[in-house]
């Protein structure tokens, strides 16, 4: 029988915002335990949780982005249970009546365009970390992430395979970051994913058992564990067996998920109300102009990419994969107005560079503004291709311009005819045998003429003018 | 002062020890050191504080006398407090009564206690309660009891009893205490002294130790109706931590201390008068009290709280409900109480909690943690919430016909201790006439109005709508001023 998989993705963002979300304490990454707190997060008693209104704005974009219905009135929930993480023994999150429901992102797999339903995004509270002693049977509870603000983005289960998972979670990703308001660090915890997962004969419409995905913190690990998840049930249905609905942690090591068997999955989180915090109230004005001051979402920017710079949709969708290095080729173009070359510049070269130093495109040793600079000087004819490598590369290492370099090193390309005659021609008489050999019919040692001419001029020569001037000497 | 005039300092209500203060009669160190001795004479009869802080007392009254010295004296400058031990003070002990907070120092001030502060008052300790606020008796405070100034086999009233014992038997100035179902109201009652519960919202939650968050709320005690204006002006208004604090402009509650009651329509709610186990004396009192009221100009109109019959159930389910999960941060983990060497998790919080909370606050986690379990939440606490939404309706209805509404504190005056403690549900039951002003969230005043057969205090209740406790002070300080009950006081 052939099955199919039903998925459904649970995504916690951080939200960037300066402070946490129901006091003003700092929400800055790795401070030294228990500095970026207050009586608020700690859950001293008789401390009081007032909302941080960028974070509803945050969360806002998010809804507008993904094309939700923002809710008039919501309202934040206590999900209650006991962690030393937690420090009120519950955590302030929303539950009844989110922020937003029924939106949807486009994503496309293998050409294909689909579109995936977002059930809810809610805003809610993150709980602080326990780290345990490896000597001791201790546990230290550090508090710094407690009350840092987070979005529960929940999508339809209409996922059906680990590439569309890893499709959706990325472009989730690539929208938060573009609309500012999560820099989506899996590796940090700034962006985690949660997967549910079951099967069912294709062409049924009812849904099998599902199981939970914990601890995916890779984009890798996430199509890794959902592909043996799959395998895993496909397995026990085959054999006639049930699936189990448990919460499974994915194991990286080992590559495979364990059930976690453990009380923490029976939990009655006993929801109400939070009678601390009054409904919010959102009204039109505001939503409409969070839509307004909406940026430019990664789908229209390839769009734009393609029509406005006549970029192939394979170069478009790369260059606008993120917000920063999209900003960074259109800052290029502006300098230097040949999209393509630009293009494959950052993506043969550039890019290649990052990579292998293990840098964003915000880190770049390279400005746009230098790259630009560098193009233009090769179209210019100032420099020649070969030698615009090795500019690059000392770019790279020194961060200088390439003008700078040119001028230091004395790299401007020589088209000077009589200058280049004159070197061709020493390279003639010094080599007799070759010449001898190439009106012989040995044609391929024109390239070792045109070596030597290069060398000779450190490679400042035009080639263009070098090749015309040989074949006119030797009689090609 | 001139030593033949000395009086008893600490007898003194705020307004009068404010106009010595303010002539340079006494000084605000006279007037807390006689408090303070006061304190160290009677209150081991008494049992009303957990912890007297005196050196702490004694800077600030010096302070205060500074403050006086350069003329800026303000009507609370000086004047030594009383507070309830669950309201957070900087530095110094907040246990809530109890043992699960005995050792806990909060490293911030309530909102009240700073205001209090900047306007000079002068902080004497922290008062007994029930632990957590939770009881009418003071029985169940996890330190010990508090007699009743009035009569000492019985109690003082509760959860803010010892508040009101505090002021009835002259061991502080005014006191602040809270109040979540009548915690303030029942033992004002109980006691003979002036108790206010403000509208919900009226004064910063911030610093208040939560018991049921939507029904708390910090109101005064006092031994007259003009103190209560004048702690009232103190304590209210906005505060940017605590959203659920009203937005709203504070009057001068001192314009509402006018005499004449012409035209003033009181209703009596009906269903208040049909409770069955109305205490005979209680009775007389009130219609007495009704009588006086007619005699100063008022109207007397009927009206109908129809949901008054759920008010118990409703109440006992919403308040554990948020109980629970209010205390749920108690697990030993960050402050207070932790039991010695657990085995793992699980066990260190089952021991710190059964050791560190009471019967009556392990009581109501239990009922809050079952009413809010799948399955079972529409039920008690969904459907409680509706209820609540009637009674607000009730309240609503009522007050388009009256001003006030006047009626009992308690179905009778104050038990013997030892009396009800096993009986829990006959003890909620005698909430019946305070806890609809929580539930529906409108302010209410207990006042002296008269004594039983055997001596013992009985209280008025006067309601009002939502934000006009101006009306709630204008009639009690007419009925004071006719009645002078509130000149009465325990012989100790």
């Amino acid at each position: 029988m052939e099955f199919e998989p039903v998925i459904g993705l649970e995504v916690h963002a951080q939200l960037k915002t300066q402070s946490k979300i129901f006091c003003s304490c700092s929400t800055a990454f790795g401070a030294p335990p228990n500095t970026h707190v207050c009586p608020v997060c700690l859950g001293m008693p008789g401390v009081l949780p007032v909302l941080n209104k960028k974070v509803v704005e945050y969360a806002l974009r998010m809804a507008v982005a993904t094309g939700c219905q923002v809710a008039e009135i919501s309202r934040f929930a206590r999900k209650n249970y006991f962690y030393p993480d937690l420090p009120k023994g519950y955590q302030i999150s929303q539950y009844e009546l989110p922020i937003a429901a029924f939106g949807e992102v486009e994503i496309e797999v293998n050409g294909t365009a689909i579109k995936i339903g977002i059930t809810r995004i809610h805003m809610e509270e993150d709980a602080g970390k326990l780290n345990h002693d490896p000597h001791r049977p201790m546990s230290h509870v550090d508090l710094n992430r407690t009350g840092v603000p987070l979005i529960e983005i929940v999508s339809e289960p209409d996922i059906r395979s680990p590439e569309e998972a890893g499709a959706y979670l990325k472009k989730l990703r690539s929208i938060l970051r573009y609309l500012e308001i999560c820099d989506g660090n899996m590796e940090e915890g700034s962006f985690r994913c949660d997967a549910n997962i079951s099967l069912r004969p294709k062409g049924d419409e009812k849904f099998g058992t599902r199981t939970e995905l914990k601890n995916l913190n890779s984009f890798k690990h996430v199509e890794k564990a959902i592909h043996y998840e799959i395998r895993r049930q496909q397995a026990i249905l085959e054999e006639g067996g049930q699936v189990i609905q448990e919460t499974r942690l994915w194991n990286p090591d080992s590559q495979k998920t364990y059930s976690m068997r453990d009380k923490e999955e029976a939990h009655d989180y006993r929801y109400f109300p939070d009678p601390d915090l009054l409904p919010l109230v959102i009204d039109k004005a505001w939503i409409d102009q969070v839509r307004n001051d909406l940026p430019e979402l990664p789908d229209e920017k390839t769009d734009r990419f393609i029509h406005q710079y006549s970029l192939p949709e394979q170069d478009a969708e790369r260059l606008t994969s993120s917000k920063e290095l999209a900003d960074y080729f259109e800052a290029c173009v502006t300098i230097f107005s040949e999209p393509k070359a630009v293009c494959n510049w950052i993506t043969g070269i550039l890019l290649g560079l990052l990579n292998a130093q293990g840098k964003t495109i915000e880190e770049s040793p390279v400005t746009a503004e230098n790259l630009a600079g560098l193009l233009k000087l090769v179209s210019e004819d100032v420099l020649s291709a070969k030698i615009a490598k090795a500019v690059f590369d000392e770019m790279a290492e020194t961060g200088k311009s390439a003008r700078q370099i040119v001028d230091e090193k004395g790299l401007v390309q020589v088209t000077d005819s009589s200058a280049i005659e004159a070197v061709v021609q020493k390279v003639i008489d010094a080599s007799p045998d070759e010449v001898v050999a190439y009106k012989g019919g040995k044609r391929k040692l024109i390239g070792f003429f045109v070596g030597q001419v290069m060398k000779e001029t450190s490679g400042k020569a035009n080639p263009g003018i070098v090749n015309k001037i040989l074949q006119d000497k030797l009689g090609g | 002062m001139k030593r033949e005039t000395k009086m008893k300092l600490y007898a003194l209500t705020i307004h009068e020890a404010h106009d010595l203060l303010k002539s340079r009669q006494i000084s605000s160190t006279e007037l807390t050191r006689a408090v303070l001795d006061h304190i160290e004479k009677i209150d081991d009869k008494i049992g009303a504080y957990l912890s007297v802080f005196e050196e702490n007392a004694m800077i600030q009254a010096r302070e205060a006398d500074h403050m006086i010295a350069r003329n800026e004296i303000q009507p609370l400058t000086g004047i030594p407090l009383s507070i309830k031990d669950l309201i957070c003070t900087k530095g110094l002990p907040t246990t809530c009564a109890s043992k699960i907070l005995e050792n806990f120092i909060p490293p911030y001030d309530a909102t009240v206690m700073s205001k209090l502060k900047n306007a000079g008052a002068v902080t004497l300790g922290k008062v007994n309660m029930d632990e957590f606020a939770m009881g009418s008796s003071t029985e169940n405070s996890g330190m010990h009891i508090t007699r009743n100034p009035w009569d000492i086999t019985r109690i003082p009233g509760g959860s803010s009893g010892g508040s009101a014992a505090s002021v009835a038997a002259d061991m502080c100035i005014g006191s602040l205490g809270s109040d979540t179902g009548g915690s303030i109201r029942q033992p004002a009652s109980h006691c003979s002294v002036v108790g206010m519960k403000p509208t919900y919202g009226r004064v910063s939650r911030y610093g208040l130790v939560a018991f049921a968050s939507s029904l708390d709320q910090i109101g005064p005690l006092t031994k007259d109706v003009t103190d209560c204006a004048l702690l009232m002006n103190v304590i209210s208004g906005y505060d940017p931590h605590d959203s659920t604090s009203v937005p709203k402009d504070v009057p001068d509650f001192r314009r509402s201390l006018e005499k004449g009651l012409k035209g003033l329509k009181i209703g009596l709610p009906k269903e208040y008068y049909m409770t069955e186990g109305l205490d005979p004396d209680v009775s007389a009192t009130i219609d007495n009290a009704a009588n006086t009221m007619k005699d100063l100009g008022a109207e007397f109109v009927e009206v109908s709280l129809p949901h008054t019959k759920y008010a118990v159930a409703v109440y006992y389910v919403i308040a554990p409900c948020e109980a629970s999960s209010n205390l749920a941060r108690y697990d030993g983990v960050r402050y207070g109480f932790r039991d010695k060497d657990p085995k793992d998790l699980m066990q260190m919080y089952r021991s710190t909690k059964s050791k560190g909370f009471g019967p009556e606050v392990q009581r109501r986690i239990i009922i809050g943690t079952y009413a809010l379990s799948a399955g079972y939440y529409d039920a008690y606490y969904g459907k409680a919430s509706q209820v609540r939404t009637l009674m607000i309706e009730d309240f609503k209805n009522a007050f388009q016909k009256c001003d006030v509404l006047l009626s009992p504190v308690t179905p009778s005056p104050a038990f013997k201790i030892g009396e009800k403690t096993d009986d829990p549900l006959n003890m909620y039951l005698s909430d019946i006439f305070t806890l609809s002003a929580n539930l529906a969230g409108v302010p209410g005043i207990s006042i002296p109005c008269g004594f039983s057969k055997n001596n013992l205090p009985i209280g008025l209740q006067l309601m009002g709508s939502h934000f006009n406790e101006e009306m709630l002070i204008k009639v009690a300080y007419n009925f004071e001023q006719a009645t002078m009950f509130h000149k009465k006081k325990p012989s100790l």
